[in-house]
């Protein structure tokens, strides 16, 4: 019966061929544990749709009872404490998931060729990532959502020209308003599923060029295992820590990403004496602080977002991968993450002379390091190739691709 | 751990193998729960579930209609006549006035149509429902289909002697 049943789908539907492709997908045996946290944001993802449709059911967009209705969730609605601490420490753990998946994708040089259209369709699920949890801050309607808001959207008064009118565009009121919620829950609804498609995309980019290494070498036939049931397990395995992890934020320290601000209703009229983004915007928030020009700030903290996507272009070396065989691309990738967290904490703390300075140094060491990795590629390679001690499996593929070009 | 119990040992890994499916499906299920039950009526909806309703403004054979949990309550302060002509059985769901009342002065029912839910008008013999005609005598007991039961009688107590509690 089942057999005839799938019989009858797979003449009209490839079902079987489908998941015959997907638990077979031929996986690099020597992935570690930093491969897991791809699909950790994909159960992220699921854990943030499925909690916030069924937040979607008890909350209000309108600006005189969005607040009280968060309350009501947290205080009438059966477990909707609960629901509303997955969601808002959701939205931190798909941060914190993505910013080590892409770290992982850095570090170990996944992002290049032929993996380039794979690391942008990821570029653009971040931008798509950052605009939804941006939308969704703002919708318990508090001091820090109203303002945080009120600051975003003031960022394109930098547009050439128009940019006042496209602020009140974007608000459909003059200042952040019933408008702007209304629409701003609108799209914090629809992105997510947006995203589930750009995850589609980013997964059948992915299974067409398959699965990067730590080692950074094309594999041979023999060096993959198949995906299920060895790469489900260690997925699985992987949910299991990140669930311990993440029960430990939901239960017991559920406040400690929510600014005590928010606890206030939105007050047009007074802004919040230390105002700060959510922890996974401090970085780029430092950056826009730092420069001291309307325009420039906003362009430069944009382009600190977007500039991953010119990675596989300014990657110039010939030896594969990341950090395993290239030691000063290791170095720059530790003096990036370490210059990362300086921002971050730069972007936390209140302006005072110093934070400027120490901000704009870091700013010009984050663009810089996108800077001097084409010429630091290739200073690599000439001193690894002339000191002669990369390894024979390495020197061999850089002697064949040399042979290739005469 | 090594050895050939823990590697090539079929039995223990289909007993793994079932003990993780069954762990797995419990805890969906579990984790399923609060999720089910945040669409079920919360505190606030709850805490109006309960209408007190003071009997000393309603008239001798007149009717006041109350809101509980949402739904229209008729409390009908019934003349002798109409406790008296209520003895007999009603024909389609017999059922004793005694047994629908705590006292006989006092009629408390829900005041929606056992057939599809519209609310019944008084009138001289008891209520009749506009949308389909069904009718109901003094004790909201159906006298006429296409209602098939009797009007609800909702759970009260009285907490004075005028004085009731719904819910």
């Amino acid at each position: 019966m089942f057999k005839q049943t799938l019989a009858w789908i797979d003449e009209r539907f490839p079902l079987s061929h489908f998941v015959k492709d997907t638990a077979e997908y031929p996986t690099p045996r020597n992935l570690s544990y930093w491969w897991n946290f791809g699909s950790l944001a994909g159960i992220v993802l699921v854990m943030q749709i499925i909690t916030g449709i069924f937040l979607a059911m008890h909350y209000k967009a309108d600006i005189n009872a969005a607040f009280d209705s968060i309350q009501h969730i947290m205080r009438d609605v059966n477990y909707g404490w609960l629901l509303r601490y997955i969601h808002s420490s959701g939205a931190s753990a798909f941060f914190a998931m993505i910013y080590i998946h892409m770290a992982r994708t850095l570090f170990y040089g996944s992002y290049r060729a032929p993996r380039e259209l794979l690391w942008w369709t990821g570029q653009g699920l971040l931008l798509l990532l950052m605009a939804t949890a941006f939308m969704g801050y703002l919708l318990p309607w508090g001091q820090m959502s109203y303002w945080g808001a009120a600051v975003i959207t003031n960022l394109f008064r930098a547009t050439p020209f128009i940019g006042d009118y496209v602020v009140i565009w974007l608000r459909g009121d003059f200042q952040v308003g019933d408008a702007t919620l209304t629409r701003f829950y609108a799209l914090h609804y629809l992105l997510p599923f947006i995203i589930v498609g750009a995850v589609m995309i980013h997964l059948i980019a992915l299974h067409t060029v398959k699965s990067s290494n730590p080692t950074g070498m094309p594999l041979k036939e023999k060096d993959n295992i198949p995906f299920h049931p060895y790469f489900t397990i260690k997925d699985l395995f992987g949910v299991a820590v990140y669930l311990m992890v993440f029960s430990i934020f939901v239960f017991f320290i559920p406040n400690t990403l929510i600014e005590a601000a928010n606890n206030v209703p939105a007050n047009p009229m007074q802004t919040p004496a230390h105002i700060v983004p959510e922890w996974y915007f401090l970085p780029f928030y430092a950056i826009l602080r730092s420069v001291p020009d309307l325009a420039g700030g906003v362009v430069a903290m944009g382009l600190s977002v977007v500039i991953f996507a010119a990675l596989p272009f300014l990657d110039r070396s010939r030896i594969p991968g990341g950090a395993r065989y290239r030691p000063i691309f290791r170095s720059m990738f530790f003096i990036f993450i370490a210059n990362m967290l300086v921002l971050g904490y730069v972007g936390a703390v209140t302006v005072t002379a110093t934070t400027t300075i120490v901000g704009q140094v870091a700013t010009v060491i984050y663009f810089g390091t996108f800077m001097l990795l084409p010429w630091m590629s290739k200073k690599e390679e000439a001193f690894l190739i002339k000191r002669g001690s990369l390894p024979t499996a390495v020197q061999e593929l850089l002697n064949n691709s040399a042979d290739k070009k005469n | 751990m090594s050895g050939s119990d823990s590697i090539d040992n079929p039995q223990r890994r289909n007993f793994l193998g079932a003990v993780t499916t069954v762990m797995g499906v419990g805890g969906a299920a579990a984790a399923s729960w609060p999720l089910i039950n945040s669409m079920n009526p919360s505190g606030d909806v709850l805490s109006n579930a309960t209408t007190e309703v003071d009997l000393t403004h309603i008239p001798v054979g007149g009717v006041h209609t109350v809101a509980w949990q949402g739904k229209p309550v008729f409390i009908l302060h019934r003349t002798e006549e109409e406790i008296n002509k209520m003895k007999e059985l009603s024909q389609i769901q017999p059922e004793a006035d005694e047994k629908r009342v705590q006292d006989p002065k006092w009629l408390v029912v829900v005041g929606i149509c056992t057939h599809l839910g519209c609310v019944p008008n008084l009138n001289e013999g008891g209520w009749v429902c506009a949308c389909h005609g069904s009718q109901y005598d003094h004790s909201g007991r159906v006298t006429q289909g296409p209602a098939p039961k009797n009007l609800e009688v909702p759970p009260y107590k009285f907490v004075s002697a005028d004085k009731i509690v719904i819910g």
